[in-house]
């Protein structure tokens, strides 16, 4: 069948886009065939080898760093997402006004570069006394982490039927078995999408890390960039193809669940 | 009296009284320091009312409390300006054409391409400029392969030098440009570019007249989603930049580390605020014309 | 024993931000197992009403009370009441029998009696052996099905339909428009039904309700609301009428006559208590009450403008000598008698006017 071309198919946009994926991945590439390189000079190619993943994951202080990290990521999911979840069922039914604000409030730390977040944070911590440790780093996640949990939460929220909630009311559920039965279970996928993105994005963290953990609460990327700055082993890149890995594989999870802000949008038009 | 369908507004209020409390306020006490004098041992004299972290922008005193111009700050702020604006342009000269394909593409195709734009997007940011590192360096894959084709000599000496920084950044944040861009393109109705070229419209009126009119407000969202950032960024000129190439970030970063003047830092950080501010003002703008005109 | 299940009492409802009342003092009783149909255009509150019985909503004032006992604040969950949602609303994540057995768990009725229960409402709406799939499986009707067996599976006292069949194609309306009846009858439950659709309103109500702008205009059985509406907007709202300008001339007791258009022709109308001689009123005719004849005084002149023969009857549009136009049924007659072109007469018995202030 030959179908008539698409309206926006410009000529030069595919050379453009094919540039802009090159551009995007060819470092990635690098990186991670770097990472089995047996030599230790970085960047000359001598052979196959896993020795810089070994030696990685036997590194005392790194597994320190990536049990730390894991620590304080689950902790700003778990509070974070919860948070967001009770927020997106709290406002997608109310005034137009207090969603904005409230919306308003929870998109600020996107918003607000992360270098001001990380300062104004460092402050308050500082200023309050609060001990500057992996409860600081928490702290800081979980304002970040919000946001992130929440768009797709709402946007699953936004596409179900309000009135699956009012007919659980009407067949005699009381709230919390409402909320148990069918609203947990329906908002799921966007709960669970929220909470993968919250953690990767705790996981990745590093300017605002940077500025509030204390000595003691070395997150992987802090440690990493502790590495980059004494010198580029070949240890780092086993260490970010790691972590590269991690977002890939979560970034496609997240898009096989169907809740991206882009998939909604698809859904939106066609309903 | 309170119907069902006002009261669970309670629900958000854990998650709006964290952000208040961790967002809200730090950023008032940001603020509210910024007026401050200097504390003799860091951190801040309190009580204190002064305009001297943002006198410092400009001006210095010596010892004896002569003022003279002092144009190293401005500089440092001025080449960030410039860097984040040169980075908003490449990021837009690639990401318009780049999202107008992914618009063109069949569904499933489209999807594909936007997981391809969305894993950067979630990759560490450090682990990202690290790259860079490693293909700009001296002796790195870039040099060995133009040397190869002979059309530079080695070293190419790129790295810790302002065009690095702005490789990183355009790197850094290129996702933020495609994004917004394509789920703008995304969201216009088929039937008016259609409309369009029946009207008689070649491709190209078609493109300036019809799509990105419509598409810009996603234009300008990821116009600013690269700007702010790039203007606070402290990743890219910290590992690629060198000590040269200094942005704002690192000036900011200084004042908390060890320069230990935290008013100058937190003048510097309201700074990056007020251009985030200026930015939006100039969005809705836009976003306002748009509607008006629909 | 009083004959009313559900009692309204000069409910009022206004939703924050809006400029009107969706509800203005409104009072209406509802009778123990009857169908009734509250029947208005979108936005004249039906569907407000609806949900302030259900519990989704408060009224602003006023009270409503389910056999006799007032329900103020009562949340949805504590009201013996089930709603047929218009998108059905049917738990996607749940297979029909766990759809229909939920209202009974809540209730916390032992499983043996769910299960009898399921299995019984799966059969009184025809859908025996569906039990195990998922909403998503099914057609529209057969979601629809599926939603009443939800509503009814608890036994309610009142069962509110909001616009159940506004998803279904015509044909498909109207079987499930008779499964409706059925299911009010095999039941005995009060079915509250809301639609735009006066049709349909008409063919399944007991008694039924016009709304408006946030009131009542009347209440009644289909046919005297039929028959004898209560004002303009009722009239025109429910079936087909003339509207004819007109000026009371003589009144003897409640009849009176008038003079329609230019005041050449004359009719009689009994009943005409709301005009009094010398004012000006608007005179409604159904089409189906207007026979044609050969001109004479004290008929409408008209002139034969389009003439539809459709079968049980013929539809007639005539230009009327006295300015503005005539539109009738004519059962039993043939085109010959309504050449177009011919200058006639019409007439309609004295009772079979209505007549309102203009």
């Amino acid at each position: 069948m030959n179908e008539t071309r698409h309206p926006l198919r410009l000529p030069g946009t595919a050379i453009v886009a094919a540039l802009a994926m090159l551009f995007l991945y060819v470092p990635i590439v690098v990186l991670a065939v770097l990472s089995f390189n047996a030599s230790d000079l970085t960047t000359i190619w001598t052979g196959f080898s896993l020795q810089w993943y070994a030696k990685a994951l036997g590194n005392e202080t790194m597994l320190v760093a990536i049990g730390n990290s894991l620590m304080v990521a689950a902790a700003a999911t778990g509070i974070a997402t919860a948070a967001a979840t009770s927020a997106a069922l709290g406002i997608v039914r109310s005034g137009r006004r207090l969603r904005g604000v409230v919306e308003g409030l929870l998109g600020l730390p996107l918003l607000i570069p992360e270098i001001v977040t990380a300062v104004a944070l460092l402050m308050l911590f500082v200023l309050a006394g609060i001990r500057l440790g992996l409860m600081s780093v928490v702290l800081a996640h979980t304002v970040f982490c919000i946001p992130f949990a929440y768009y797709p939460i709402r946007s699953r929220l936004a596409a179900l039927d309000p009135a699956l909630s009012e007919a659980a009311s009407d067949l005699y559920a009381p709230a919390w078995r409402r909320f148990l039965r069918i609203e947990l279970p329906l908002l799921a996928p966007g709960i669970f999408a929220g909470a993968l993105l919250a953690f990767i994005s705790s996981l990745g963290d590093f300017v605002i890390t940077y500025f509030v953990a204390g000595p003691g609460a070395t997150t992987l990327p802090v440690y990493i960039y502790g590495m980059i700055r004494t010198g580029i082993t070949p240890e780092v890149n086993a260490l970010s193809t790691l972590l590269l890995l991690t977002s890939v594989v979560i970034v496609a999870v997240v898009f096989r669940s169907g809740t991206t802000p882009a998939n909604q949008t698809r859904g939106d038009q066609m309903s | 009296m309170r119907s069902i369908s006002t009261s669970p507004s309670l629900l958000a209020a854990p998650a709006a009284l964290f952000l208040i409390v961790f967002m809200l306020v730090p950023v008032g006490l940001m603020i509210y320091v910024s007026s401050l004098e200097r504390g003799a041992f860091g951190g801040v004299a309190w009580g204190s009312h002064t305009g001297i972290a943002y006198e410092k922008l400009l001006f210095e005193r010596d010892l004896t409390g002569q003022i003279s111009f002092n144009s190293d700050y401005i500089a440092i702020i001025l080449r960030s300006l410039r860097l984040a604006a040169i980075t908003t342009a490449i990021t837009l000269v690639l990401g318009i054409p780049t999202a107008l394909y992914m618009a063109s593409l069949p569904p499933r195709h489209a999807a594909f391409m936007l997981f391809l734009v969305t894993v950067p997007f979630w990759t560490n940011l450090l682990v990202r400029n690290f790259a860079w590192i490693l293909i700009l360096r001296n002796g790195g894959p870039l040099d060995s392969a133009l040397a190869a084709t002979g059309i530079l000599t080695p070293p190419l000496d790129i790295l810790y030098t302002p065009l690095a920084t702005g490789i990183g950044l355009t790197y850094s944040f290129l996702p933020f440009m495609i994004l917004p861009i394509y789920v703008a393109l995304e969201r216009i109705d088929k039937r008016l570019i259609e409309a369009a070229f029946d009207l008689g419209a070649d491709r190209w009126r078609v493109l300036s007249r019809v799509v990105l009119p419509l598409a810009a407000p996603g234009i300008a969202a990821g116009a600013i989603l690269v700007f702010v950032p790039c203007l606070g960024a402290y990743v890219s000129p910290e590992l690629l930049g060198g000590g040269k190439s200094l942005m704002i970030g690192n000036l900011i970063q200084a004042q908390f580390g060890a320069s230990r003047n935290w008013p100058f830092g937190a003048a510097l950080a309201l700074v990056l605020l007020l251009v985030l501010l200026l930015s939006l003002i100039l969005v809705a703008r836009i976003k306002r014309r748009e509607q008006a005109a629909s | 024993m009083t004959d009313t299940i559900v009692a309204i009492a000069g409910v009022s409802k206004r939703f924050p931000g809006a400029a009107q009342s969706a509800l203005d003092a409104v009072s209406l009783d509802i009778r123990r197992n009857e169908f009734f149909t509250l029947l208005g255009p979108s936005g004249c509150g039906k569907t407000t009403l609806l949900r302030l019985i259900a519990g989704f909503a408060m009224p602003d004032s006023g009270e409503i009370s389910l056999d006799g006992n007032v329900l103020g604040q009562t949340p949805p969950n504590g009201r013996p009441i089930n709603t047929v949602f218009q998108s059905y609303a049917l738990f996607p994540h749940m297979s029909v029998a766990a759809n229909i057995a939920f209202g009974l768990e809540m209730l916390g009725r032992p499983r043996e009696t769910i299960k009898s229960r399921v299995a019984e409402m799966l059969r009184l709406v025809r859908l025996d052996g569906m039990g195990e799939r998922r909403p998503a499986q099914l057609s529209g009707g057969q979601q629809q099905r599926v939603a009443l067996a939800r509503a009814l599976a608890p036994a309610p006292k009142v069962l509110l339909l909001d616009e159940p069949l506004s998803a279904l194609d015509l044909k498909l309306r109207r079987e499930m428009q008779i499964e409706l009846k059925r299911l009010q009858a095999e039941t005995g439950i009060t079915f509250v039904f809301v639609t735009h659709d006066q049709e349909e309103a008409l063919a399944m109500s007991d008694r039924l309700a016009v709304m408006r702008d946030g009131a009542v205009m009347q209440v009644g059985t289909p046919d005297s609301l039929y028959d004898a509406p209560a004002n303009l907007f009722v009239a025109e709202f429910i079936g087909e009428a003339n509207f004819w300008p007109a000026t009371c001339i003589e009144k003897s007791g409640a009849s009176g006559r008038f003079s329609i258009g230019n005041g050449n022709d004359i009719v009689s109308v009994t009943e005409a208590q709301m005009v009094a001689v010398g004012e000006k009123a608007t005179l409604v005719v159904r089409p189906e009450r207007i026979a044609i004849g050969e001109p004479k005084p004290g008929m409408l002149h008209g002139k034969v403008e389009t003439a539809v023969y459709r079968g049980s009857d013929l539809v007639v549009h005539a230009a009327l000598a006295g300015g503005g136009s005539l539109r009738a049924r004519l059962p039993g007659t043939t085109a010959a008698d309504a050449v177009i072109g011919r200058e006639a007469g019409f007439t309609f018995p004295a009772d079979a006017a209505r007549v309102f202030p203009a």
